[in-house]
């Protein structure tokens, strides 16, 4: 218990789960500074993986009308389009942003998201069913012959990246055993499964494999982790405006991200918490409480018998 | 599937949303600090629980507690309290994983849930405790009504006993492990909230269900159970302060509201009236029921709205990493 959420670089027990067949921890390096908002991950994602339609709506919010990520959506092109200046010498706008011809010049910033896969990971701590597992590579993947749809990973995890997938089941789907609770959905919960088919295959996941810009970095994480810091160098000695890595560190909340983000400025500003923490790393604490409450219950109820029956 | 219908423009704007001018940048939020968001969708995903999950919370406490009552009614030998309670409890244990299964996007797959034992899922240690709770306290009632088997209906009445005071506050537990803000951060009073709430819900039914001269303890349970859980409620909505505020708000609120006024009339009737009266203390009884019901369905409905906005999730984020920045210099 006490080893939960404890801040570790590694998965609690992995890899040692896997033995012989342990594999090194691969991710993703999202650096969104050359994304260029092509929406390229967003389509291999969907044809590889086979994720169903999910609306087809204008949101009005710049060139995003995929909104979040969720059952059917693994990769998400955020769009924010601000009057902040791209690079900065101290508090004010170098002359390479032209800020003195547009005082207020125009930034557009583009990320791919994509689910975390934390080292501490929410979703698979309080999987019920065993369905979250994490794989020799690392990566927290769903088995959806094992999910029975309980819901429970969803407020779970503190990006809101899996999801119930809510579809009518396909007419070749056995029937269900209990007519009583019949349900005409799919009803399992879906995420990124960082192409664990592709990557069992020696291949690199679908997303990455489309981006023209490398903007998707997949690779050993170890490597990525450095490849991000030098690139962060780089990109505050050309003083960029925000720059910063996120999810980068291994003592954060959920001990690091297996997917990783260098973005231009806060992330609440893609939509992403500035501060996440697994749910798990309360629980010991929680469970304590929940056995004196429950004792507490216990001697409370005994207590109204004092004082006879009447 | 998420909602993934545009958010209002005027909410857009107010949220942050990218127009011509540089003081596009964040709400002003009531604490008067400026936040960024996208445009002013929930970081967090509401939940995907349906209305069963509620009820279940209410049967869940209803059968734990009775066990109890059941249990402690039986070794200070009042038979007739003893016998309301092992039955009220029954029941309850009977419904809950009814509800519970219909609940699941895969119903005809319950059984996945006993594939393991997983202290890190208090959904997990929540099945087997209700499994074990539902098990004993059904078997119990069935060889009570049929008369047979005495040790075996003893054994069984020893196991729910047991697994009753957990089966009442787990689920406390469970919405309190989670990112939602409203439930994450009340982790300390979730389960003594759920647990008074189930002492106040099981003494209650009883009290409904027993002559007045035997059910004594009940009312003093369904009273005790009810004060102690608005007492609760109120350090839980101030230690919370803003992130709290749900609880004023929208449906949340409004069964806030409707809980409290519910269980103050029932309690205060079965004090006053319900030693007397039968008629008192059943309508005392049936309005601190419903003062329950809508206690887990106020903080059912807290968490969904806490998610739903991003002001939850990010300013009390914020908060932290300033405070952690202080303490660093």
């Amino acid at each position: 218990m006490t080893s939960l959420a404890e801040p570790t670089g590694a998965p609690a027990a992995w890899p040692d789960t896997w033995g012989d067949e342990a594999k090194p921890r691969m991710g993703f390096f999202t650096d969104t500074t050359v994304c260029i908002g092509c929406k390229a991950c967003e389509v291999a994602c969907k044809e590889w993986n086979l994720v169903p339609e999910d609306g087809l709506v204008w949101t009005g919010e710049s060139y995003d009308n995929t909104s979040d990520l969720n059952a059917n959506t693994w990769r998400h092109v955020a769009f924010i389009e601000q009057r902040k200046p791209l690079k900065l010498d101290g508090e004010t706008a170098t002359v390479e942003t032209d800020a003195a011809v547009d005082p207020e010049p125009l930034r557009w910033l583009m990320e791919s998201d994509v689910c975390k896969h934390c080292t501490h990971a929410g979703c698979l701590d309080v999987c019920p069913t065993g369905a979250l597992f994490r794989t020799e590579f690392g990566t927290v993947v769903v088995q959806e012959d094992i999910c029975n749809g309980c819901g429970y990973c969803v407020p779970a995890c503190p990006f809101g990246v899996i999801d119930k997938r809510d579809l009518p089941r396909s007419p070749d789907d056995a029937p269900l055993a209990l007519p009583l609770f019949g349900k005409n959905e799919d009803g399992r919960v879906w995420k990124c499964t960082l192409c664990y088919d592709r990557l069992k295959g020696g291949h690199e996941p679908a997303c990455a494999k489309s981006c023209p810009t490398d903007s998707i970095q997949f690779g050993e994480l170890d490597e990525l982790r450095e490849r991000a810091e030098k690139r962060l160098e780089k990109l505050r000695a050309e003083r960029w405006n925000g720059a910063q890595l996120y999810g980068h560190d291994e003592n954060d909340g959920v001990g690091g991200f297996g997917a990783f983000f260098l973005l231009l400025d806060e992330p609440e500003v893609y939509g992403l918490p500035p501060d996440p923490v697994v749910p798990t790393a309360h629980l010991p604490r929680l469970w304590r409480s929940t056995a004196v409450a429950a004792a507490a219950m216990f001697v409370g109820v005994a207590a109204a018998f004092i004082g006879g029956s009447e | 599937m998420t909602d993934r219908r545009p958010i209002e423009q005027g909410e857009a704007m107010k949220n942050g949303r990218p127009g011509g001018t540089t003081d596009w940048k964040g709400s002003i939020t009531e604490r008067g600090t400026t936040m960024d968001s996208y445009y002013g969708r929930p970081i967090v995903k509401e939940p995907v629980w349906n209305p069963e999950i509620p009820w279940y919370f209410f049967t869940g406490g209803v059968a734990g507690a009775s066990a109890v009552l059941h249990g402690v009614a039986k070794l200070t030998g009042n038979e007739r309290l003893s016998k309301s309670a092992l039955y009220i409890g029954a029941a309850a244990d009977a419904i809950s994983p009814v509800l519970l299964i219909k609940d699941l996007g895969r119903p005809e797959r319950f059984l996945h849930m006993m594939r393991m034992f997983k202290v890190t899922s208090p959904m997990s240690v929540g099945s087997w405790i209700l499994l074990a709770s539902s098990g004993a306290a059904n078997t119990a009632a069935a060889l009570e009504l049929l008369g047979i088997l005495k040790p075996v209906k003893v054994m069984a009445n020893a196991v729910s006993f047991l697994t009753g005071p957990p089966l009442a506050t787990y689920t406390g537990a469970l919405v309190a492990n989670t990112a939602i803000p409203v439930w994450s951060e009340a982790r300390d009073e979730l389960p003594w909230l759920f647990g008074a709430s189930a002492a106040a819900s099981a003494g209650a039914a009883a009290a409904i269900f027993t002559p007045v001269e035997h059910a004594g303890p009940a009312r003093r349970a369904a009273v005790a159970g009810t004060v102690a859980e608005l007492g609760l409620m109120q350090a839980m909505e101030h230690r919370l302060g803003f992130v709290g505020e749900v609880y004023k708000k929208g449906e949340a609120g409004r069964f806030a509201k409707l809980s409290k006024a519910c269980t103050v009339a029932g309690s205060t009737l079965i004090a006053l009236k319900g030693k007397r009266s039968r008629t008192a203390a059943v309508a005392g009884g049936a309005l601190v029921l419903a003062g329950e019901v809508a206690l887990r369905w106020s903080v059912f409905k807290a968490g969904f709205q806490s998610a739903r906005d991003p002001r939850y999730t990010v300013l009390p984020q914020r908060e932290r990493l300033s405070k952690r920045k202080k303490g660093a210099q």
